[in-house]
């Protein structure tokens, strides 16, 4: 700022205007103006997401002028930390061009001020008598003043002031702010950045096993700071944690390895989780020995060698799964096995599949719905329940466990994917149990599910017998002959000829079997006449189930079974079964997994910090907070008292001309001056015009 | 700092020995239940309680009165939360939603009040308008007081400090800017400021009331492990402060502006009074958002790893907090006055309205728990 040859205390002019601007308020509130504006950009641009999203959400062009600027990570961008660099400048300089002066203004009491400039001050007062000198210091030392007095040519005068913390109060909040700005540099990554700049590092772009991640890509275990994350499962440890950096990624060796022994969530009787906790030892880096134990919790985290150890998230960790694989297109069953969190292939109907297993969650609490008393008819008009409602802090819930649910998807050749959602337990309904399972072809949209019905044994393998005799179109023939006779048994088609009736049936079972309902509602539009549809459709209905009863028979048969009768639970369990069976031709790659059984393996994500800042940081605010409050609520106040002549003259200033100086000095007048003229001098007009300079 | 002159020094001596009194009940009762710290903050709630009896002697009465309407509620309760709706003034007087209910009507009322006072310059509606609005902040700050013990009776873990979601968070705005004014009011003998600021209070009362009956948002929810930090009880009143007072300073703006195109200038207080009690609020306001600040701030450190992480809440809050040091700067060393400055409390008050709710309604990040 100032060249060589001038000598610090006589910068150069260009230096002093230099100086001059960015030690001025103008300059400091357009930093702070800017720093806003640049703040917004980042919170209404989501940051640091992975770059592929940004430019699918704002197109090529966009993205290539986002991107240079840092848009995506604004806040540590080159130029806004130069930004602030410049607000720590700025501050900076505004201390030491205001300190000097504030300090010797602290110090001094100007205890010469003549009576004329007493009389020019704002707040002032005369009165013919003096004052009890005794009487004025008892008060001024009562009222909180320090004062000195000085006495010449007979005029007895006490210079006193109080409140000097006021303008310390200046010194602590300014200096705050460049104090809790070196914290932040120390805690910000300025000297990986630097060494980025320098070409010594660079982030890692590719998706790697940590350990092939090349040298230029890794920070060592003695890094200053640091904050990064890292997911380790349950009888896992890990070393490293990864730093986010833009397009890619930082490893940072940690100076021990951290082992998760297990990780636990309790719920609230709610439902909602009451608490994260990770039990974890600390392993020595080279002997791999247990150096601590600990458990780290949300808001308890754990310190060793001066790195910090956060609960950040969970999630499963690769649970060994066990699966029912049922052929949707011969009804057969065999296990499978497999892994949550990874990808295996299969064969399904001799094309090759992936099944890409997600997350398996071990509880699902879901809120069914309005319970009984919601719905019920007593609360008449909606105002009235919502009345009824508000009035309870407690609300009425319908939880309920669903249990165990694993997620997954199956994409072919072609990589078109398919995602489910089968849970485990069989789930009630209206005291029927059933097998769910969701499905959807886009992640965007919501599962469709699809209900099962299960048999007595509560399995689902009579249904898949049902489902298998009404998609087989061999056994066809046999089944729309038992139809047809068990039809004319009851005598209910008897005008019609039972062949005829044989063939319908068939047909109508041709059509179910080539897309269910949907096929054969299509079957119907194509064929019927729309104003008999109606009943046609009603018969066909008819004719359905009765093939359905004779398809169940038949199946049971097959299977070495006896047929069950037709009763109101069987007779649901086999609608149910039409529906499903319906359901299931839009299900994807012909296989139902059936999820038989876990072993959970969790994952704890943690986030790991190393932060020398922090200290410094808490420093600063409490100076902040100190200087904020002695700048508001300190009054710097000086007191003159002058006896002269037979007279007094008090006078009074304060760095704040409002009406808390005109209260004071009210006060101080009242106390000090002589009672024998009241009223004297005009009261003091109340501070109105624009004031408030300081000194 | 000045204090208002004790006018009864009795009722302060009464109101210290009763603090005392409860203070020492409280520990002798529950000691075992604390922990060091815990007994260490009993007591200084105490002195704190006493200082703020000392230094605004209206609270010698406010306290006692919402303590003694808290624990007759629980008196009442006698442990069953049923009792809720059975007892008949449990029901219509005194669980926790039955005062929020009497709270709402009482702000509406004080304002219709103070509303008629300020046209009709009636110095007896404008004081029936402040003990309205007195009346309105004792049912509120029983009402939290209520709901924070009815939350132990739903289940001895959910109960919390009833400063944790965006319902609880808004009562405790329309306390604490009440309060705030009425301290204003006495200190200023400006009665007619009621009106302007009881608008703000209204315009939350409105937002209760719909969060209540749409949202069900009323009902008392267990914490979610992030919020369960010491800090948080101690970073969100703290917060409520801030909001509070930059409220009352937009709103105070909005009648300094009428007042200087002759819009009830002769029925509201001086353009000067109003400009310099927006000035007391924002400077009050801005110490504590910048301790609120502070507090979040150590509470983020212990819960995500990192003091600060610009997460949208935090860079908001930032914004908030340098736009009013912007403010105190050219107020009080480039020495403005006037028009700009009570603008600039107005759109302030918006940027302070957009950091506390917009945040949570538009943008995503780490705080999303107060999500609408
Ligand atoms: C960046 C350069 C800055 C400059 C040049 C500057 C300058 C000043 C000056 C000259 C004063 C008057 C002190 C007095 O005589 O009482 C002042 C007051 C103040 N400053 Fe700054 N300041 C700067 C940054 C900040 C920042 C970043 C903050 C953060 C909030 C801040 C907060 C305050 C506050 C609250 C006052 C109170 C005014 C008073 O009580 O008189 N300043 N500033």
């Amino acid at each position: 700022m100032t060249t060589k040859k001038s000598p610090r205390h006589h910068p150069a002019p260009f230096g002093r205007a230099l100086f001059e601007l960015f030690s001025s308020m103008r300059f400091a509130i357009s930093l702070l103006t800017v720093l806003s504006i640049a703040s917004v950009i980042g919170t209404v641009l989501k940051q640091n997401e992975p770059y592929v999203n940004y430019r699918f959400e704002f197109g090529d062009f966009w993205f290539r002028i986002f991107e240079p600027l840092g848009l995506f990570d604004v806040y540590h961008t080159s130029w806004f930390l130069l930004l602030l660099a410049f607000l720590m400048l700025s501050t900076s300089l505004c201390i030491w061009r205001h300190v000097p002066g504030m300090l010797r203004d602290i110090r001094g009491w100007r205890e010469k001020a003549g009576r004329s400039s007493l009389r020019l001050m704002a707040h002032h007062a005369e009165a013919d008598g003096e004052a009890n000198r005794e009487h004025v210091l008892a008060h001024l030392t009562q009222s909180g003043f320090r004062f000195r007095i000085r006495e010449h040519d007979r005029v007895w005068q006490v210079a006193a002031k109080r409140g000097a913390w006021q303008k310390l109060g200046y010194l602590f909040a300014h200096a705050a702010i460049v104090v809790i700005c070196i914290g932040g540099l120390l805690d910000g990554n300025l000297p990986l950045k630097l060494m980025e700049l320098a070409g010594y590092k660079a982030p890692e772009t590719r998706d790697m096993p940590q350990g092939q991640v090349p040298e230029i890509s890794r920070l060592s275990a003695s890094n200053l700071s640091f904050r990064g994350n890292v997911t380790v499962p349950e009888g896992a440890a890990a070393d490293v944690v990864f730093l986010n950096a833009g397009k890619g990624y930082f490893v940072q060796e940690l100076p021990f390895a951290i082992r998760l022994k297990a990780f636990h969530v309790d719920y609230y009787t709610t439902g909602q989780p009451k608490r994260f906790a990770s039990d974890i030892d600390i392993l020595d880096r080279q002997s791999g020995k247990i150096r601590q134990s600990g458990t780290v919790e949300v808001n308890k985290p754990m310190v060793v060698d001066g790195v910090a150890i956060y609960q950040a998230s969970f999630g499963d960790g690769g649970s060994p799964l066990s699966f029912a694989r049922w052929d949707l297109g011969n009804g057969s069953a065999a296990p499978l096995d497999a892994r949550s969190q990874a990808s295996s292939a299969l064969t399904i109907a001799g094309q090759p599949y992936t099944l890409e297993t997600g997350d398996l969650r071990v509880f699902n609490i879901e809120n069914l719905g309005k319970t009984e008393s919601q719905q019920s008819a007593v609360t008449v008009n909606k105002f009235e329940q919502a009345l009824s409602q508000a009035a309870s802090v407690k609300g009425e819930h319908n939880l309920r466990n669903l249990g165990p649910s694993v997620q997954f998807k199956l994409r072919d050749a072609t990589g078109q994917a398919v995602e489910y959602l089968n849970y485990l337990a069989p789930q009630p309904l209206d005291d029927h149990l059933y097998l769910v399972t969701g499905m959807r072809r886009e992640v965007a949209q919501p599962f469709t599910f699809i209900r099962m019905p299960l048999d007595t044994e509560g399995k689902v393998d009579t249904f898949m017998r049902v489902h298998h005799a009404l998609l087989d179109p061999q056994q066809y023939p046999a089944i729309a002959k038992a139809t047809a006779d068990a039809a004319f048994r009851d005598g209910a088609f008897s005008a019609t000829n039972r062949a005829q009736f044989a063939e319908v049936t068939r047909s109508v079972l041709t059509q179910f079997g080539s897309g269910g309902f949907p096929a054969l509602e299509r079957f119907l539009d194509g064929k019927v006449p729309a104003e008999q549809r109606q009943t046609v459709a009603q018969t066909y209905l008819k004719i359905l189930q009765g093939a359905a009863v004779e398809a169940f028979a038949q199946a049971q048969r097959q299977a070495g079974l006896a047929p069950l009768p037709m009763d109101e639970t069987n007779y649901r369990f086999l609608m149910d079964s039409l529906v499903a069976t319906s359901n299931l031709f839009d299900y994807g790659p012909a296989v139902y997994l059936q999820p038989t059984g876990f072993t959970q393996v969790q994952a704890s994500g943690f986030q790991l910090t190393r932060s020398p800042g922090k200290t410094v940081v808490y420093l600063g605010s409490v100076l902040l907070v100190m200087g904020i409050f002695c700048m508001f609520y300190i009054r710097e106040e000086r007191l003159w008292v002058r006896l002269e002549a037979g007279r007094t003259l008090i006078a009074m200033t304060s760095n704040r001309r409002n009406a808390d100086l005109d209260h004071a000095f009210a006060a101080h007048r009242a106390a000090l001056l002589p009672e024998s003229a009241p009223g004297a001098m005009p009261k003091p007009k109340p501070a109105a015009t624009p004031d408030g300079e300081p000194t | 700092m000045t204090t208002l002159p004790a006018k009864r020094p009795v009722g302060a001596i009464a109101f210290t020995a009763l603090v005392l009194v409860a203070a020492m009940i409280s520990f002798s009762r529950y000691r075992g239940a604390m922990d060091y710290y815990e007994q260490g903050i009993l007591f200084a709630c105490a002195a704190g309680l006493i200082w703020f009896g000392r230094f605004w002697p209206a609270m010698q009465r406010f306290l006692p009165l919402c303590g003694a309407i808290a624990l007759a509620a629980i008196e009442l309760y006698d442990r069953n939360l049923a009792r809720g709706g059975s007892n008949f003034f449990l029901k219509y007087l005194l669980t926790s939603q039955s005062l929020v209910m009497w709270m709402c009507v009482l702000f509406f009322l004080a304002t219709l009040m103070y509303w008629i006072g300020l046209l009709r310059r009636s110095a007896s509606s404008l004081s029936i308008a402040s003990g309205l609005t007195w009346a309105a902040a004792t049912a509120s700050l029983s009402s939290s007081l209520v709901r924070w013990y009815e939350g132990y009776l739903i289940g001895p873990d959910v109960g919390h400090i009833p400063v944790s979601n965006l319902y609880e968070v808004f009562v405790l705005f329309c306390l604490i800017t009440a309060l705030m004014y009425l301290y204003y009011e006495a200190r200023f003998a400006a009665r007619s400021m009621g009106a302007f600021v009881l608008l703000v209070i209204s315009a939350a009362v409105g937002f209760i009331l719909w969060y209540s009956f749409d949202r069900g948002a009323h009902e008392i929810q267990p914490l979610i492990p992030a919020l369960q930090s010491w800090w948080m009880k101690i970073h969100v009143p703290a917060n409520f402060v801030g909001y509070g007072a930059f409220a009352i300073a937009a709103m105070l703006g909005l009648a300094q502006l009428l007042v200087s195109r002759g819009i009830l200038a002769s029925r509201l207080p001086s353009y000067d009074t109003l400009g310099e009690v927006s000035y007391k609020a924002i400077a009050i306001g801005f110490l504590f958002f910048t301790i609120a600040t502070i507090l979040g701030a150590m509470w983020a450190a212990d819960a995500w790893g990192g003091y600060w992480s610009w997460d949208p809440k935090e860079t908001w809050a930032l914004i908030v907090w340098l736009n009013y040091a912007a403010w105190l700067h050219v107020r009080l060393v480039k020495g403005w006055r006037g028009n700009v400055l009570a603008w600039w409390s107005v759109i302030g008050l918006l940027v302070t309205t957009f950091a506390f709710l917009g945040v949570n309604m538009f943008l995503s990040g780490l705080h999303s728990y107060g999500g609408l």
